[in-house]
Protein backbone atom coordinates (compact mmCIF):
# COMPACT_ATOMS: atom_id res chain seq x y z
CA UNK A 1 0.00 0.00 0.00
CA UNK A 2 0.83 3.47 -0.68
CA UNK A 3 -0.08 6.33 0.52
CA UNK A 4 -0.18 9.90 -1.39
CA UNK A 5 -1.42 13.23 0.62
CA UNK A 6 -1.80 16.72 -0.58
CA UNK A 7 -3.11 19.88 1.10
CA UNK A 8 -6.98 20.16 -0.15
CA UNK A 9 -6.40 23.71 -1.85
CA UNK A 10 -3.21 22.49 -3.92
CA UNK A 11 -5.18 19.62 -4.65
CA UNK A 12 -8.24 21.63 -6.16
CA UNK A 13 -6.62 25.03 -7.45
CA UNK A 14 -2.79 23.57 -8.70
CA UNK A 15 -3.86 22.55 -12.32
CA UNK A 16 -1.66 19.24 -12.80
CA UNK A 17 -2.32 18.16 -9.23
CA UNK A 18 -4.57 15.44 -9.78
CA UNK A 19 -2.48 14.03 -12.55
CA UNK A 20 0.17 13.72 -10.31
CA UNK A 21 -1.27 12.11 -7.57
CA UNK A 22 -2.69 9.04 -10.52
CA UNK A 23 0.97 9.33 -11.91
CA UNK A 24 2.19 8.75 -8.27
CA UNK A 25 -0.08 5.49 -7.95
CA UNK A 26 0.70 4.25 -11.14
CA UNK A 27 4.57 4.35 -10.30
CA UNK A 28 3.95 2.62 -7.28
CA UNK A 29 2.29 -0.15 -8.69
CA UNK A 30 -1.21 0.59 -7.31
CA UNK A 31 -4.13 -1.29 -9.05
CA UNK A 32 -6.41 0.33 -7.48
CA UNK A 33 -6.97 4.09 -5.38
CA UNK A 34 -8.48 5.01 -2.58
CA UNK A 35 -9.90 8.26 -1.91
CA UNK A 36 -10.91 9.77 1.04
CA UNK A 37 -13.13 9.17 3.47
CA UNK A 38 -13.46 13.32 2.76
CA UNK A 39 -16.28 13.59 5.40
CA UNK A 40 -17.94 16.64 5.00
CA UNK A 41 -15.28 18.50 3.36
CA UNK A 42 -15.98 20.24 0.12
CA UNK A 43 -12.64 20.74 -1.20
CA UNK A 44 -11.19 17.16 0.10
CA UNK A 45 -14.36 15.88 -0.99
CA UNK A 46 -13.79 17.88 -4.40
CA UNK A 47 -10.32 16.50 -4.66
CA UNK A 48 -10.70 12.75 -3.88
CA UNK A 49 -13.82 12.18 -6.57
CA UNK A 50 -11.11 14.08 -9.03
CA UNK A 51 -8.40 12.06 -8.17
CA UNK A 52 -10.75 8.76 -8.41
CA UNK A 53 -12.28 10.48 -12.08
CA UNK A 54 -8.64 10.78 -13.71
CA UNK A 55 -7.79 7.43 -12.11
CA UNK A 56 -10.37 5.52 -13.88
CA UNK A 57 -9.70 7.01 -17.15
CA UNK A 58 -6.36 5.95 -16.46
CA UNK A 59 -7.74 2.57 -16.37
CA UNK A 60 -7.36 1.77 -12.81
CA UNK A 61 -9.88 0.98 -10.25
CA UNK A 62 -10.89 4.11 -7.96
CA UNK A 63 -13.42 4.22 -5.05
CA UNK A 64 -13.75 7.68 -2.96
CA UNK A 65 -15.68 7.99 -0.23
CA UNK A 66 -17.59 11.35 1.67
CA UNK A 67 -20.79 12.41 3.16
CA UNK A 68 -23.99 12.13 0.34
CA UNK A 69 -24.00 16.44 0.38
CA UNK A 70 -20.53 16.56 0.09
CA UNK A 71 -20.34 18.79 -3.51
CA UNK A 72 -17.55 16.43 -4.38
CA UNK A 73 -20.51 14.28 -5.80
CA UNK A 74 -20.67 16.07 -8.98
CA UNK A 75 -17.26 15.53 -9.65
CA UNK A 76 -17.94 12.88 -12.15
CA UNK A 77 -16.00 10.15 -10.01
CA UNK A 78 -17.49 6.79 -10.91
CA UNK A 79 -18.03 4.90 -7.44
CA UNK A 80 -18.19 7.03 -4.60
CA UNK A 81 -19.27 5.76 -1.51
CA UNK A 82 -21.14 7.39 1.21
CA UNK A 83 -19.09 8.53 4.57
CA UNK A 84 -20.50 10.04 7.54
CA UNK A 85 -20.21 13.81 8.01
CA UNK A 86 -16.94 14.21 10.56
CA UNK A 87 -13.93 12.60 11.27
CA UNK A 88 -15.94 11.39 14.46
CA UNK A 89 -17.35 9.07 12.43
CA UNK A 90 -14.01 7.57 10.49
CA UNK A 91 -14.33 4.53 12.26
CA UNK A 92 -17.70 3.53 10.44
CA UNK A 93 -16.65 5.02 7.58
CA UNK A 94 -13.38 3.26 7.11
CA UNK A 95 -15.51 0.16 7.50
CA UNK A 96 -17.62 0.56 5.22
CA UNK A 97 -15.42 1.81 2.40
CA UNK A 98 -13.44 -1.55 3.35
CA UNK A 99 -16.30 -3.68 2.51
CA UNK A 100 -17.48 -1.58 -1.16
CA UNK A 101 -13.77 -2.48 -1.66
CA UNK A 102 -13.74 -5.99 -0.94
CA UNK A 103 -16.85 -6.16 -2.98
CA UNK A 104 -15.72 -4.48 -5.75
CA UNK A 105 -12.53 -6.13 -6.21
CA UNK A 106 -14.01 -9.91 -5.97
CA UNK A 107 -15.79 -8.32 -9.14
CA UNK A 108 -19.14 -7.68 -7.74
CA UNK A 109 -21.55 -4.95 -8.65
CA UNK A 110 -21.93 -1.72 -5.71
CA UNK A 111 -25.70 -0.51 -5.17
CA UNK A 112 -27.45 1.18 -2.39
CA UNK A 113 -26.89 -1.23 0.13
CA UNK A 114 -23.40 -0.75 0.23
CA UNK A 115 -23.14 3.15 0.30
CA UNK A 116 -23.02 3.63 -3.20
CA UNK A 117 -23.61 7.21 -3.71
CA UNK A 118 -23.22 7.44 -7.78
CA UNK A 119 -25.63 5.96 -9.92
CA UNK A 120 -24.66 2.80 -10.50
CA UNK A 121 -23.90 1.68 -14.34
CA UNK A 122 -26.14 -0.02 -16.42
CA UNK A 123 -24.99 -2.89 -18.74
CA UNK A 124 -26.98 -4.04 -21.86
CA UNK A 125 -27.89 -8.01 -21.67
CA UNK A 126 -29.61 -9.93 -23.80
CA UNK A 127 -32.48 -11.59 -22.06
CA UNK A 128 -33.16 -15.38 -23.40
CA UNK A 129 -36.39 -14.51 -25.06
CA UNK A 130 -38.43 -11.51 -26.53
CA UNK A 131 -41.10 -9.55 -24.27
CA UNK A 132 -43.41 -10.58 -25.44
CA UNK A 133 -42.53 -14.29 -24.74
CA UNK A 134 -41.64 -13.61 -21.25
CA UNK A 135 -44.56 -12.08 -20.73
CA UNK A 136 -46.70 -15.61 -21.74
CA UNK A 137 -44.63 -17.60 -19.18
CA UNK A 138 -45.32 -14.86 -16.52
CA UNK A 139 -49.09 -15.25 -16.89
CA UNK A 140 -48.60 -18.77 -17.43
CA UNK A 141 -46.66 -18.85 -13.98
CA UNK A 142 -49.46 -16.53 -12.16
CA UNK A 143 -52.38 -18.84 -13.27
CA UNK A 144 -50.50 -22.04 -12.34
CA UNK A 145 -50.63 -20.16 -8.63
CA UNK A 146 -47.46 -18.80 -8.91
CA UNK A 147 -47.94 -15.11 -7.96
CA UNK A 148 -44.37 -14.57 -7.00
CA UNK A 149 -42.93 -14.42 -10.06
CA UNK A 150 -41.80 -11.34 -11.99
CA UNK A 151 -38.87 -9.58 -13.54
CA UNK A 152 -39.08 -6.34 -11.65
CA UNK A 153 -39.40 -7.35 -7.79
CA UNK A 154 -40.95 -4.50 -5.64
CA UNK A 155 -38.55 -2.91 -2.99
CA UNK A 156 -38.61 -5.30 -0.43
CA UNK A 157 -40.42 -3.73 2.79
CA UNK A 158 -38.39 -3.89 5.74
CA UNK A 159 -39.92 -6.28 8.28
CA UNK A 160 -41.84 -4.74 11.02
CA UNK A 161 -42.11 -6.32 14.43
CA UNK A 162 -45.54 -6.38 15.59
CA UNK A 163 -46.41 -4.37 18.46
CA UNK A 164 -47.90 -6.08 21.49
CA UNK A 165 -51.98 -5.22 21.93
CA UNK A 166 -52.99 -2.17 24.34
CA UNK A 167 -56.48 -2.09 26.11
CA UNK A 168 -58.03 0.62 24.22
CA UNK A 169 -60.65 1.41 27.15
CA UNK A 170 -57.26 2.43 29.25
CA UNK A 171 -54.66 3.92 26.41
CA UNK A 172 -54.43 7.47 25.15
CA UNK A 173 -54.98 6.40 21.10
CA UNK A 174 -53.64 8.96 18.63
CA UNK A 175 -55.84 9.19 15.60
CA UNK A 176 -53.61 9.93 12.52
CA UNK A 177 -53.73 9.66 8.62
CA UNK A 178 -51.51 10.30 5.23
CA UNK A 179 -55.40 11.43 3.65
CA UNK A 180 -54.06 14.82 3.14
CA UNK A 181 -56.34 16.83 5.46
CA UNK A 182 -55.98 20.30 6.90
CA UNK A 183 -57.47 23.21 8.04
CA UNK A 184 -59.63 24.95 4.78
CA UNK A 185 -56.87 27.31 3.06
CA UNK A 186 -53.89 24.90 3.78
CA UNK A 187 -52.26 28.06 6.37
CA UNK A 188 -48.91 25.59 6.19
CA UNK A 189 -48.74 24.49 2.84
CA UNK A 190 -48.63 20.71 3.09
CA UNK A 191 -47.53 19.63 -0.29
CA UNK A 192 -50.04 17.76 -2.80
CA UNK A 193 -47.69 15.60 -3.60
CA UNK A 194 -44.46 13.95 -2.49
CA UNK A 195 -44.57 15.79 1.35
CA UNK A 196 -41.59 16.68 2.29
CA UNK A 197 -43.15 16.95 6.32
CA UNK A 198 -45.66 16.18 8.48
CA UNK A 199 -48.30 18.46 10.02
CA UNK A 200 -50.41 18.12 13.53
CA UNK A 201 -53.66 19.63 14.23
CA UNK A 202 -55.83 20.53 17.27
CA UNK A 203 -58.75 18.52 17.86
CA UNK A 204 -59.35 18.18 21.40
CA UNK A 205 -62.45 19.94 21.93
CA UNK A 206 -63.96 18.92 18.86
CA UNK A 207 -66.61 16.79 18.73
CA UNK A 208 -66.61 15.95 14.82
CA UNK A 209 -64.78 17.52 11.73
CA UNK A 210 -66.65 20.26 10.71
CA UNK A 211 -67.15 20.61 6.81
CA UNK A 212 -65.86 23.92 5.70
CA UNK A 213 -63.28 23.93 8.23
CA UNK A 214 -61.16 21.37 6.88
CA UNK A 215 -59.91 20.81 3.05
CA UNK A 216 -58.36 17.69 1.92
CA UNK A 217 -55.15 18.65 -0.36
CA UNK A 218 -54.26 15.34 -1.26
CA UNK A 219 -53.22 15.30 -5.12
CA UNK A 220 -53.78 11.77 -5.60
CA UNK A 221 -57.39 11.56 -5.73
CA UNK A 222 -60.80 13.42 -6.01
CA UNK A 223 -61.05 15.24 -2.69
CA UNK A 224 -65.03 15.39 -3.01
CA UNK A 225 -66.18 13.31 -0.34
CA UNK A 226 -63.51 14.15 1.97
CA UNK A 227 -64.46 18.00 1.57
CA UNK A 228 -68.08 17.05 2.15
CA UNK A 229 -67.51 15.33 5.39
CA UNK A 230 -63.72 15.52 6.67
CA UNK A 231 -64.83 12.26 9.28
CA UNK A 232 -64.48 10.58 6.12
CA UNK A 233 -60.52 11.16 6.00
CA UNK A 234 -59.80 11.87 10.38
CA UNK A 235 -62.97 9.59 11.71
CA UNK A 236 -63.12 12.14 14.66
CA UNK A 237 -67.05 11.61 15.39
CA UNK A 238 -66.66 8.16 16.13
CA UNK A 239 -63.55 7.97 18.11
CA UNK A 240 -64.55 11.00 20.38
CA UNK A 241 -68.26 9.36 20.70
CA UNK A 242 -66.43 5.85 21.47
CA UNK A 243 -64.05 7.59 24.28
CA UNK A 244 -67.35 9.16 25.51
CA UNK A 245 -67.99 5.61 26.31
CA UNK A 246 -65.36 4.72 27.82
CA UNK A 247 -64.37 2.21 24.78
CA UNK A 248 -61.13 4.25 24.39
CA UNK A 249 -59.38 5.36 27.46
CA UNK A 250 -58.19 8.93 26.13
CA UNK A 251 -58.36 10.49 22.47
CA UNK A 252 -54.65 12.51 21.75
CA UNK A 253 -55.44 16.15 21.23
CA UNK A 254 -53.83 16.13 17.91
CA UNK A 255 -54.03 14.51 14.56
CA UNK A 256 -50.81 14.01 12.63
CA UNK A 257 -51.46 14.51 8.93
CA UNK A 258 -49.29 14.09 5.54
CA UNK A 259 -49.69 13.29 2.21
CA UNK A 260 -49.17 9.83 0.70
CA UNK A 261 -48.79 10.95 -2.99
CA UNK A 262 -45.77 9.76 -5.23
CA UNK A 263 -44.15 9.16 -1.44
CA UNK A 264 -40.78 7.45 -1.39
CA UNK A 265 -40.46 4.55 0.87
CA UNK A 266 -37.58 6.60 2.83
CA UNK A 267 -40.11 9.50 3.46
CA UNK A 268 -42.03 7.54 4.59
CA UNK A 269 -39.82 5.80 7.04
CA UNK A 270 -39.20 8.67 8.21
CA UNK A 271 -42.19 9.83 9.23
CA UNK A 272 -43.12 6.87 10.64
CA UNK A 273 -40.18 6.96 12.91
CA UNK A 274 -40.92 10.90 13.38
CA UNK A 275 -44.47 9.97 14.25
CA UNK A 276 -43.58 7.09 17.12
CA UNK A 277 -41.09 9.26 18.52
CA UNK A 278 -43.77 12.25 19.06
CA UNK A 279 -46.47 10.27 20.13
CA UNK A 280 -44.36 8.19 22.44
CA UNK A 281 -43.33 11.37 23.75
CA UNK A 282 -46.61 12.84 24.15
CA UNK A 283 -47.73 9.42 26.21
CA UNK A 284 -49.63 7.76 23.32
CA UNK A 285 -49.75 3.75 23.44
CA UNK A 286 -51.60 3.33 20.43
CA UNK A 287 -52.85 4.92 16.96
CA UNK A 288 -55.32 4.76 14.31
CA UNK A 289 -54.15 5.45 11.00
CA UNK A 290 -56.33 5.94 7.92
CA UNK A 291 -54.65 5.46 4.46
CA UNK A 292 -56.26 6.51 1.08
CA UNK B 1 -47.02 1.32 19.12
CA UNK B 2 -49.68 -0.93 18.22
CA UNK B 3 -51.57 0.97 15.04
CA UNK B 4 -54.07 -0.08 12.96
CA UNK B 5 -54.06 0.84 9.38
CA UNK B 6 -57.59 1.66 8.16
CA UNK B 7 -57.32 1.07 4.05
CA UNK B 8 -58.87 -0.07 0.77
CA UNK B 9 -55.83 -1.78 -1.16
CA UNK B 10 -55.31 -4.40 2.10
CA UNK B 11 -52.52 -6.76 -0.69
CA UNK B 12 -50.24 -3.58 -0.60
CA UNK B 13 -50.55 -3.44 3.10
CA UNK B 14 -50.21 -6.99 3.55
CA UNK B 15 -47.15 -6.82 1.39
CA UNK B 16 -45.61 -3.77 3.28
CA UNK B 17 -45.82 -6.13 6.34
CA UNK B 18 -48.29 -4.11 8.25
CA UNK B 19 -49.23 -6.63 11.43
CA UNK B 20 -53.15 -4.89 11.79
CA UNK B 21 -54.79 -3.87 8.65
CA UNK B 22 -58.55 -3.07 8.88
CA UNK B 23 -60.43 -3.13 5.40
CA UNK B 24 -62.18 -0.14 4.42
CA UNK B 25 -64.37 0.88 0.84
CA UNK B 26 -62.93 2.94 -1.14
CA UNK B 27 -59.97 5.10 -1.33
CA UNK B 28 -60.76 8.42 -1.33
CA UNK B 29 -62.93 7.87 1.86
CA UNK B 30 -61.07 5.63 4.04
CA UNK B 31 -63.52 6.29 7.38
CA UNK B 32 -66.46 6.42 5.16
CA UNK B 33 -68.67 4.98 2.60
CA UNK B 34 -71.07 8.21 0.80
CA UNK B 35 -73.13 5.34 -0.72
CA UNK B 36 -74.68 5.05 2.47
CA UNK B 37 -77.83 7.57 4.13
CA UNK B 38 -76.05 9.72 6.63
CA UNK B 39 -76.91 7.99 9.50
CA UNK B 40 -75.76 4.44 8.03
CA UNK B 41 -72.37 6.10 7.23
CA UNK B 42 -72.27 6.95 10.61
CA UNK B 43 -73.01 3.80 11.87
CA UNK B 44 -69.98 2.27 9.34
CA UNK B 45 -67.42 4.82 10.85
CA UNK B 46 -68.37 3.45 14.16
CA UNK B 47 -67.82 0.04 13.29
CA UNK B 48 -64.46 1.10 11.67
CA UNK B 49 -63.21 2.05 14.55
CA UNK B 50 -64.92 -0.33 16.88
CA UNK B 51 -62.64 -2.74 14.59
CA UNK B 52 -59.66 -0.87 15.00
CA UNK B 53 -59.95 -1.37 18.52
CA UNK B 54 -60.53 -4.74 18.12
CA UNK B 55 -57.29 -4.60 16.50
CA UNK B 56 -55.13 -3.05 18.82
CA UNK B 57 -56.36 -4.78 21.34
CA UNK B 58 -55.35 -8.26 19.22
CA UNK B 59 -51.84 -10.00 19.86
CA UNK B 60 -50.56 -11.06 15.75
CA UNK B 61 -47.32 -11.93 14.96
CA UNK B 62 -48.10 -10.75 11.15
CA UNK B 63 -50.00 -9.04 8.91
CA UNK B 64 -53.76 -9.72 10.01
CA UNK B 65 -56.55 -8.28 8.15
CA UNK B 66 -59.56 -6.96 10.45
CA UNK B 67 -62.67 -6.90 9.04
CA UNK B 68 -65.92 -5.37 10.23
CA UNK B 69 -68.70 -7.14 11.59
CA UNK B 70 -70.83 -5.28 13.95
CA UNK B 71 -74.58 -4.56 12.46
CA UNK B 72 -73.42 -1.64 10.89
CA UNK B 73 -71.41 -3.21 8.29
CA UNK B 74 -74.46 -4.32 6.56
Amino acid sequence: MATAWCGDDHAVTEPGAIDEIVRLAQQAGGEVIVAGPAFGSGRYGVACARVAAAAARAGLRAVAAMHPDNPGLEEGAPVVVASGSTARDARSSCERLAAALRKLLAGAALGPDDGLLTRPRRATVRAPAPAAERAVDLLLARLAGDDRATEIPPPAAAAVDAAAPVDPSTAVIALLTEGGLVPAGNPDRLESARASRWLRYRIAGSSALEPGRWECIHGGFSVTWANADPNRIVPLDAAVELAAEGRIGRLHAEYLVTVGNGTSVAAARRFGVEWAAELRKAGVQAAILTAT
Amino acid sequence: MPTALLCNLDPIARRAGVPRIVKTRGIPYPAGDPSLEAGEERMWRRGLCETALRALATAVSGPTVFETTSEAAR
